[in-house]
């Protein structure tokens, strides 16, 4: 086990399910042995607005945040949100990113546009960077909704933890109804 | 067994292991998951008060009848809850009693951003303060031994970062041998007359004097000798913040910030060459070490505005930043009402009636936002109403009629509903809204004494809003539905004209209800792209359901989500091209 700190960003709209993958992931960590840390902010973000939620694991994590500018890698919901905290990141971090716009209000009303070409900006950036089909993948697991378990598995290919360890915490996290559909969806975003 | 739990589960954990019996809270980000929590203990007896005053006097009455108890508000909940904490340090506990101040550094979602460590000292209690989950869950099993060694209620504060934030917790069986509760009657003690509370202060004072000597053998207060160049005060998150920026440092890490441990400083700093304070907010420790003539650097590195993170205190303390790519002018995401929100009608109709609307605390503060914009102040919880009065007393006449007051069921019963007295009683005239979703909508849907359920779901009497009004003497309430443009702006024109008190109370659920029955879906609404003239009439309601599609039509087209629709109505009504309409009629 390295002592090094692996610093982890989850980022998007509010009621996309940040929260919960968030809390899957840590929970694969601390089933791997790791100390875990995961902090973000919610109450008015509740009502659509920026989520951005932080695990950060290895032997022993102090900060509940990630500090600026150390951010390892970025798994984003949708694009927007993945380019605003690209601040966030150390050069050369991963970015994983659901190719997924939702308009926020301004755009929404016509008063600004969605800023177009992102996803070039951010591979421009960041070469190791991965643009999903999210809803497509999740769709052919079974259910659209599954999205972000789709790129819990694109993510778990990019660390070093043991697969048993992320099947346990869907397991333990998932309701059981929807249990196969997301290790189908896991399993799908793993190949990627 | 070990788990990763966020602060408020970790203190909903501590407090079944402590034995505590009975619960009270009021929620409020980001408090409100104690409890929520607490409900998987079916040996705690766990409620939602209307309001923060009344769940620490529940917590007051259990402990005095023996039995533990915690309260658990956010940090401007303490002031609705200071008139009986300030009295209960003099009448100290029986049961221990703990009550938690849950703050908000960097206004995540609040009205201020006030240091609760402050009521602390002012209340003269102690309070600890801890910095991770595991801490959360010990501090809160030791603030119940300290409130009873020392006959005091305890105070336990934790921020943002701390309640919702996870860490892994190792957590262990709850204690088994404490006194069953029963009517104990000690008059001297817990009657507050003049003659009793005099002989009490003194006591008060020799417990915090007893605590103060004490608070150098807490092991919960600690020296932790490195480098010793340079030694750190500090407490909560910032001892994080402190171990992952500074790792060299010496640090006197606090458990107890109330009161503080002089001794333990006192050695602390001479064994260091330079002193600092690292706290979030005001320089609560670092005042109290400077008047201990200690020299110490605190505030003038760190700001006292806003939440501390290891960049700032990277910035404070010189040294270098990562290197980070600069952030973009981006379109922001501000927070909105939901699709079908049943209170964008009403805001819709008040900015088309220019009214100058007193607002509350809830969702419906949204309605400040553009494109409703119809909101023109927002002080704390229930203040709508008393500043409707205020306001109509001193403008002209002709403008009065303008003044109307917003408020939300759950926000009326916690203290609106006394400023509704008073507006009656001293008649002031002007127009309420009750924006009755039948939910505290705002935290997440808990349930009030409107709802018509308690916090375990059992079904209960719901307070009938409409006879509540009433019964404080308002003569004029009626019921509107706000998902109904015409009839609001009918309502509201009648209620505003009228030189009297009257109250409005709105009939459709917040949409987030899961309870079967409450909330119904309509049918999903479409935008015929032949008949829309491009007018962007239905933009005005800032439904997020529906999208300005510039590139289509002659001057662009309005395109309805139809994942999001919830078929409340309202962009209908607004379409003068009837363009809008139900889709399977399309
Ligand atoms: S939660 Fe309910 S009350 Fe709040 S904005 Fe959504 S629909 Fe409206
Ligand atoms: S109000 Fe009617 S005509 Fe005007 S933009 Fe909306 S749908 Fe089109």
């Amino acid at each position: 086990m390295s002592d090094k700190v692996t610093n982890i960003l989850l980022v998007g709209v509010g009621g996309q399910g940040i929260l919960l993958a968030s809390e899957i992931l840590s929970e694969t960590f601390m089933l791997a042995g790791y100390d875990v840390k995961k902090s973000e902010i919610h109450g008015m973000s509740q009502r659509g607005g920026s989520v951005v939620s932080h695990v950060r694991f290895g032997s022993k994590v102090y900060s509940p945040i990630v500090p600026e500018g150390e951010g390892d890698i970025l798994f984003g919901f949708e694009i927007l949100e993945s380019y605003r905290s690209l601040p966030l990141l150390r050069p050369g971090a991963t970015v994983v990113v659901n190719d997924l716009c939702i308009p926020p209000p301004a755009v929404l009303n016509g008063q600004q546009e969605y800023p177009a070409g992102l996803p070039e900006k951010i591979a421009a950036r960041f070469p190791d960077f991965l643009l999903i089909d999210g809803q497509k993948l999740a769709a052919d697991a079974g259910n659209a909704r599954a999205a972000n378990t789709v790129l819990l598995g694109a993510i778990s290919n990019r660390l070093q933890i043991e697969e048993k360890y992320w099947q346990e915490a869907l397991e333990r996290m998932v309701p059981k109804k929807a249990l196969a559909v997301n290790l189908a969806a896991f399993a799908l975003g793993r190949s990627l | 067994m070990k788990e990763t739990l966020s602060g408020n589960e970790a203190i909903a954990r501590g407090a079944y292991e402590a034995g505590v019996k009975v619960a009270s809270a009021y929620p409020g980000t980001p408090s409100t998951e104690i409890l929520e929590n607490i409900v998987r203990y079916p040996e705690i007896n766990a409620s939602w008060a209307p309001n923060e005053k009344v769940a620490l006097e529940v917590g007051i009455g259990a402990s005095f009848g023996g039995g533990r108890a915690i309260v658990a508000m956010k940090h401007v909940g303490v002031n609705v809850a200071a008139d009986p904490l300030f009295t209960l340090s003099y009448t100290g506990v029986k049961g221990g009693l703990l009550l938690i101040t849950a703050d908000d550094p960097e206004l995540h979602s609040s009205q201020n951003e006030q240091d609760n460590r402050h009521y602390a000292r002012f209340a003269k209690v102690p309070m600890l303060e801890p910095s991770d989950s595991q801490e959360c869950l010990d501090f809160t099993k030791l603030a119940f031994e300290i409130s009873e060694r020392y006959d005091t209620p305890v105070m336990l504060r934790t921020t943002t970062r701390i309640s919702h934030g996870k860490s892994v917790v190792e957590t262990s069986a709850p204690v088994t041998d404490l006194p069953q509760p029963h009517l104990m009657r000690d008059p001297a003690k817990y009657v507050m007359l003049p003659g009793n509370a005099r002989k009490r202060h003194f006591v008060v004072e020799q417990r915090m004097s007893d605590l103060a000597k004490d608070a150098a053998t807490l092991p919960v207060n600690r020296i932790e000798m490195r480098d010793a160049s340079m030694g750190i005060i500090t407490s909560g998150v910032s001892y994080h913040y402190v171990r992952e920026v500074l790792p060299e440092a010496s640090v006197l890490k606090l458990g107890l910030v109330h009161p503080l441990p002089l001794d333990l400083i006192r050695e602390f700093a001479g064994k260091v060459e330079t002193l600092y304070v690292v706290e979030e907010l005001d320089p609560f420790i670092e005042e109290q070490v400077k008047a201990l003539g200690i020299a110490v650097k605190g505030k003038e590195l760190l700001s006292l505005c806003g939440e501390l993170t290891p960049g700032r205190l990277r910035q404070g303390f010189g040294l270098p930043a990562a290197q980070q790519m600069a952030a973009e002018d981006l379109p922001g995401r501000p927070p909105n009402m939901c699709p079908g929100c049943p209170h964008r009608g009403v805001f819709y109709t008040l900015n088309r009636m220019k009214a100058y609307v007193s607002g509350d605390i809830g969702c419906y503060t949204l309605g400040f936002m553009p494109p409703l914009s119809a909101m023109d102040t927002c002080v704390c919880m229930g203040a709508s109403i008393g500043m409707a009065s205020g306001v109509v007393k001193v403008i002209p006449e002709e403008e009065r009629s303008k003044v109307v007051a917003v408020i939300g069921d759950s926000t009326f019963l916690h203290t609106g509903v006394n400023g509704l007295m008073d507006m009656v009683y001293n008649k002031a005239a002007s127009t309420v809204i009750i924006l009755d979703n039948r939910i505290t909508a705002m935290t997440g849907r808990q349930e009030n004494p409107a709802s018509g359920h308690t916090l375990m779901d059992d079904p209960t009497f719901s307070v009938d809003l409409h006879m509540l009004c009433k019964a404080v003497g308002v003569q004029h309430v009626r019921t509107m539905n706000p998902l109904d443009l015409a009839e609001c702006e009918k309502v509201i024109t009648e209620e505003m004209a009228r030189p009297e008190v009257s109250v409005i109370i709105t009939n459709k659920p917040c949409v987030l209800i899961k309870r079967e029955g409450v909330f119904k879906k309509g049918p999903c609404y479409v935008v015929d792209p032949l008949s829309c003239t491009g007018c962007r009439a239905c933009l005005k309601i800032g439904c997020p359901a529906i999208q300005w599609l510039p590139g289509e039509g002659k001057k662009g087209i309005a395109h309805i989500d139809a994942l999001l629709c919830t078929g409340c109505d309202v962009c209908r009504q607004l379409c003068k091209f009837s363009a809008i309409g139900e889709a399977n009629e399309r």
